[in-house]
């Protein structure tokens, strides 16, 4: 059914694919800016910077100013995008993202960069887990979790041309390629199945998308046929594949590199609970995590093959 | 219900009344249109029995001078990407706000009747996407200079002729952000932003300076880099000059001495009108001495 699923070794990170399709887009669009906070290197904005100095706004270590900056230049016909770290970004500036951007349905990009645990041994203060959690409750902003290179730079196009409020998580951790290149590597609130399956369904976002599709692999083996989406949009929420994923495999295992209150599961869970209810796991963040690299996290916190399997033969076997 | 332009207001960006009118006729015209606007605040906040009245009459002149001596708007085209723009940072006085924005023709003084009534676009604080001439909406404290900042960044970016116009209330001076944005707008010399500080030295519980001291306010904004000018927050003509003439290579703040409450004997400069409602006979009496 499934041809096996060839993982390359990545060898960059989403940030590239970022600057580089918000580069090409700035050439031809004048609206385009960037707004950040002493982030430059650390959001990958140096070639921006080089080509458009005016447009690049630093207003430095002031994160609260820089979301209010960004909806004040989208007030002045620019379209904004407004770049910081995944904490910072939205753990300072929450009530500015709900007040000046959202509320004002002003078309402001927030790109909270280096998401989820990718800074890992900094700890949970540098950690960006709650984001989709207390993101997904301000009305009318969408929250976009690109895969992969491929799909960060779809989303950004998108996001440029939307004008609407949105979140984009532009991911620090390397991933290999999961989606195709191309425009159509993303559609706003549209989940896409990337592996078929009758049995199970593995409902990823982000960087957890390739853990998915390889956890699938080993299911397989053990004969289980886990489907695999990658929900790329976590709100608004592509319902009707959400809905199909339940009725057609009756089981569903969420993996998210977030807190497992309020994100990803969460939002899976609100849909299947009203339309079509079946088992679920949530799998991601439980607690503030201990000292490591994220990829030692990943494991700590089952966000792996062995957690995913475990987590989906037990739907299975219950 | 949407608002729109009584039928007789005239397309075009525009300021109502002339530059070249003499000081004594500006100033008259102004005190008759901030009159009006705290009879109609005082009305409103009557009927509706919820409101900011202090904060409301003390900004009243500041509202008036900035909307029809200052400002290049259009009514008829709220979005004109050349207009001037203004922001109320202490959003709570949005009944002073509609006032305005109705007396300037961007909606019928009609609507104004139906401030905070169930479904109305008059909020307790301002929503842009209901009320036409509302630039960012404000309500929780110290938002609205940060977007200011980014207005008037995109104004030099377009390089675009039009000025940008925060009012803040002293108290909200206490919200870190302001400073944030205060910095960063010093830091850039944006020579093309006027903010506002109605000074009133009270603040919902008690004065500013017993609270969290302001003072030196002054200093503090030249600091930050800003160009300070300080006047009297209910003299017209002072506000004019301040608000019209050219602040080159510095952000301008102006410090306007004000009276919350101004205007009605028993409201003014008294802790409780932060947002205490008045009775019926008070707003007659209300009436009666701004009349």
């Amino acid at each position: 059914m499934n041809a096996p699923v060839d993982i390359p070794v990545p060898t960059f990170d989403c940030r590239v694919a970022f600057a580089e399709t918000l580069i090409e887009l700035a050439k031809v669009d004048e609206r385009i800016v960037a707004v950040c906070n002493d982030s430059v290197g650390s959001s990958n904005l140096g070639g921006f910077q080089k080509l458009f100095p005016e447009r690049l706004v630093n207003v430095g270590i002031a994160e609260q100013n820089m979301v209010g900056v960004g909806a004040g230049l989208a007030n002045a016909g620019f379209i904004p995008f407004v770049c910081g770290a995944g904490p910072f970004l939205t753990g300072r500036a929450l009530e500015q993202i709900k007040v000046d951007v959202a509320y004002n349905n002003f078309p402001v990009v927030l790109c909270g960069m280096s998401p989820g645990m990718a800074y890992g041994e900094l700890g949970p203060t540098h950690h960006s887990i709650e984001d989709l959690s207390w993101l997904r409750a301000i009305d009318g902003l969408g929250i976009v979790v690109p895969a992969d290179p491929a799909q960060t730079s779809a989303a950004v196009r998108w996001a440029a041309a939307a004008g609407t409020p949105c979140y984009i998580r532009v991911g620090r951790t390397k991933v290999p390629a999961v989606t195709p290149d191309g425009a159509d590597a993303f559609g706003f609130s549209r989940a896409d199945v990337l592996r078929k399956g009758a049995d199970v369904s593995l409902v990823a976002t982000g960087a957890m998308v390739s853990r998915a599709l390889a956890a699938a692999e080993v299911l397989a083996a053990k004969g289980v046929d886990a489907r695999v989406l990658n929900v790329s949009t976590v709100k608004p929420l592509d319902e009707a594949a959400i809905v199909a994923a339940a009725r057609e495999t009756g089981a569903i295992v969420t993996i998210e590199e977030a807190v497992i209150q309020g994100g990803l599961g969460a939002a899976v869970a609100e849909t299947v609970v009203h339309h079509a209810p079946v088992p679920m796991r949530i799998l991601g963040v439980t607690s503030f995590a201990p000292t490591g690299t994220a990829e030692f996290l990943f494991d700590h916190f089952g966000l792996n093959s062995e957690g995913i399997v475990a987590a989906a033969l037990e739907l299975k076997t219950r | 219900m949407g608002l729109t332009p009584p039928a007789n207001v005239k397309p075009g960006l525009a300021t109502p009344l002339p530059s070249t009118l003499s000081s004594d006729e500006r100033a008259k015209e102004l005190r008759l249109k901030a009159q009006t606007v705290r009879r109609s605040v005082a009305e409103m906040i009557g009927r509706a029995r919820l409101g900011h009245i202090g904060g409301d009459f003390s900004v009243s002149d500041i509202l008036a001078t900035l909307f029809f001596s200052v400002l290049r708007l259009d009514p008829t085209n709220p979005a004109a990407p050349q207009r001037d723009r203004f922001i109320l940072s202490k959003g709570h006085c949005a009944a002073a706000l509609y006032s305005t924005l109705a007396l300037r023709g961007f909606f019928s003084v009609d609507a104004l009747k139906t401030f905070v009534e169930p479904l109305s676009p008059l909020n307790g604080h301002p929503n842009r996407r209901k009320v036409p001439g509302v630039e960012a909406n404000t309500g929780p404290l110290g938002h609205g200079l940060p977007v200011g900042v980014g207005v008037a960044i995109g104004a030099k970016l377009a390089h675009a002729d039009w000025r940008t116009f925060v009012v803040l209330g002293d108290g909200e001076l206490q919200e870190g952000s302001n400073w944030e944005a205060a910095m960063c707008a010093g830091h850039r010399e944006l020579d093309n932003l006027v903010a506002i500080i109605d000074r009133n030295r009270l603040q919902q519980g008690a004065r500013t300076e017993d609270t969290n001291r302001l003072e030196p306010l002054g200093d503090k904004w030249r600091a930050f880099g800003w160009d300070v000018v300080t006047v009297d927050g209910h003299d017209h003509s002072a506000l004019y000059q301040a608000l019209s003439s050219p602040h080159p290579g510095k952000p301008r703040c102006v410090i306007a001495d004000t009276i919350k409450g101004k205007g009605v004997s028993f409201i003014e400069d008294r802790v409780e009108w932060h947002h205490k409602v008045p009775s019926p006979e008070q707003v007659e009496l209300a009436l009666k001495e701004l009349a």
